[in-house]
């Protein structure tokens, strides 16, 4: 199979030779010339890519003005670090801001915590011989992963409004008498928007861990069981340790997203009764932002989070060097 | 073929039976609540007011889905939505296989530069309101543009897709250029229609997001001939009670024929309405569970 490509790379080295012996100034120019000409094409995308990804980054500036759209740049007030100040030294503003990463940590950790379910649903789900089932599992608990968080919330109000499904079911069999305020209340709040989020991801985060577990060398399971080695050791012994990597991976890339919860989920389940402990920072910038038009705090605000989120995944990523030897990004 | 492979198991009966148990009551509170949205949309519309729709339709009828077209806005959303599926989705795609390819072309001028410069934007994100600020400098709040052009350029496509060519022989190439072809030739007329398996991961990942995104809509647009879908289902939840009304008084009610089954309620409206969102996901979903693992696995060996 290799013999004819060589035989045509050496002839094609070989065609290629001759022209070079004519000048390498010459040759090199024109090279020079091509390769600027594939840039050229290029450039449009990195235009793109400028103005949404870099050009932003300048908008960094408003959090120094008192910043009025109305009015623009040049008519608003400057007011060098007053809004960072007002950050740590309003009294309301640090209650509020306290509040609102207590909600963020909150949320992220039980992220975090609950990121070892997928690993465990893989786990367990490879443990099922009946191939039918095994698949029909995994199309129905994937299904939540590929629609919006407007439908989720669509679902939630349909299932767990007053006059939803759950409270309907429950009041018919006498179980309660008062519908069940699940979504008009600030009660649990964090844990279920972290209900929510496994409902949504589990079944798709398991799909990564399924398929390292279909790579594992079949062989380690077959010495396993002729030492005598029951079938939760095996899970325990030789499934487990070969996720670990991929497992270590994404725990890394969630604590670097600590402060990154997205607003989305937050923003369609946010409602008067329980504001005060749905508020993760990425709503905050939102709220303040857009609704209650302090643009310029809104940009303080969401300029600290992008230099602490990028500090977290450089450690993370110095860390993840240090143990295992690669780095994340 | 179960029985034989539990007794292989040699005694762990009570661990499968526990197990599938498990799983197979987790993929039910997965399924379920489309399953209840649809019989929904299909019942009668008294009896789906009163939640009373929980396991089998009953009064069946279709009229609903005819009269959330009268809705005021939504085919319009529908447009806008379908538009921007299909020209982001093509918009990506194009810009990923091209970049994707040139990023793999050693002549290309300070390449790893650029291609560093691209990637790199995927770890950093300016904020939103410093988003919002350019978009409006931009022109682009209120503009259907808004919905395409930030998504052209997404890095982690572009990794997939490099991935995916620095895997396909050089020697196509090579032999193609001795041919006379120039590299706009070779990208089109050999790479491209090689890369069709890593074009499809690519256009399914993009078309979902594109269908599914929200958030551009609420931060950059008020004028309500661009509003998505999603955005409309949406408003719909919070204020569909008003919304019955509007569509009562416009609609079948005043010839009489409307009967308490098929007028439309809050309930209604927002059933139907969350059936149209999620359909297309639903047809298409067969292809998702096969391009898009293997999209996240190319992901995976890069990452």
């Amino acid at each position: 199979m290799a013999a004819p490509v060589q035989v045509e790379a050496v002839v094609a080295s070989e065609v290629e030779g001759r022209p070079r012996r004519r000048g390498r100034r010459g040759a090199q120019a024109s090279h020079r010339r091509q390769s600027f000409g594939l840039f050229l094409t290029i450039v449009p995308f990195l235009v793109l890519v400028f103005l949404f990804s870099y050009f932003p980054l300048y908008g960094w500036i408003y959090s120094l003005y008192d910043y009025r759209p109305a009015r623009g740049l040049g008519g608003s007030e400057f007011v060098g670090l007053q809004w960072f100040r007002m950050l740590v030294g309003s009294p309301t503003q640090v209650q509020q801001i306290l509040q609102v990463m207590a909600n963020t940590l909150a949320m992220s950790f039980l992220g975090i915590a609950a990121s070892v379910l997928p690993l465990a649903f893989a786990v367990f789900l490879g443990e099922i011989r009946a191939t039918w089932f095994k698949n029909l599992v995994q199309t129905l608990t994937t299904l939540p992963n590929f629609i919006s968080w407007v439908l989720v919330y669509m679902i939630a109000f349909s299932m767990f409004s007053t006059t939803g499904m759950v409270n309907g079911t429950l009041e018919n069999l006498g179980l309660i008498d008062e519908p069940l305020k699940f979504l008009d209340s600030d009660q649990h709040i964090w844990l279920k928007m972290a209900l929510w989020g496994i409902w949504k991801t589990v079944g798709w985060g398991a799909i990564l861990y399924l398929a390292a577990i279909a790579g594992i060398d079949q062989s380690l399971y077959e010495s396993a069981k002729v030492d005598g080695a029951g079938r939760f050791q095996t899970m325990w012994h030789i499934t487990v340790p070969q996720l670990m990597p991929t497992f270590f991976v994404l725990l890394m890339l969630s604590i670097a997203n600590i402060l990154n919860n997205g607003m989305e989920q937050f923003y369609v389940f946010q409602n008067a009764f329980n504001r005060e402990h749905i508020q993760v920072l990425d709503l905050y910038v939102y709220n303040i932002g857009m609704t209650g038009n302090n643009l310029s705090l809104a940009t303080a605000i969401s300029m600290l989070k992008s230099v602490i989120s990028v500090a977290l995944l450089l450690s993370v990523n110095a860390l993840s060097k240090r143990v295992r030897g690669t780095s994340l990004v | 073929m179960t029985t034989a492979s539990l007794t292989r198991e040699r005694g762990h009966v009570p661990f499968t039976i526990v197990n599938c148990t498990l799983f197979a009551l987790f993929a039910l509170v997965c399924g379920y609540p489309f399953y209840y949205l649809i019989i929904n949309s299909i019942s009668a519309n008294d009896l789906s007011a009163l939640g009373d729709i929980r396991w089998l339709p009953r009064g069946l009828h279709l009229d609903n889905y005819g009269q959330v077209l009268d809705l005021q806005g939504l085919p319009q959303a529908a447009l806008v939505s379908f538009a921007r599926t299909v020209i982001g989705t093509a918009a990506t795609v194009l810009a990923s296989a091209y970049l994707g390819f040139m990023f793999t072309q050693p002549r290309l001028w300070k390449r790893s530069f650029w291609y560093r410069a691209v990637v790199i934007t995927m770890y950093f994100n300016a904020g939103l309101i410093p988003v919002f600020i350019i978009m409006k400098t931009l022109g682009l709040t209120n503009s259907f543009w808004v919905y395409i052009l930030p998504l052209v350029v997404q890095p982690f496509n572009i990794i997939l897709v490099k991935t995916f060519v620095e895997a396909m022989p050089r020697e196509l190439q090579e032999a193609a250029e001795m041919d006379g072809a120039g590299i706009l030739s070779v990208f089109f007329r050999i790479y491209l229609p090689n890369m069709t398996p890593i074009l499809a991961t690519v256009a399914i990942f993009s078309a979902v997001t594109q269908w599914n995104s929200f958030q551009d809509t609420l931060l950059y647009i008020t004028d309500q001939s661009l509003y998505t879908l999603q955005f409309l289902l949406y408003m719909y939840i919070n204020q569909a009670d008003s919304l019955a009304q509007a569509a009562q008084q416009s609609g079948g009610d005043l010839s009489g024929i409307a009967s308490a089954a098929t007028s439309q309620t809050a309930t209604s409206i927002r059933t139907t309405v969350a059936v149209v969102v999620v359909l297309p996901i639903l047809f298409v979903y067969p292809l998702f569970q096969r391009y898009f693992v293997k999209g996240i696995m190319l992901g995976a060996v890069k990452g």
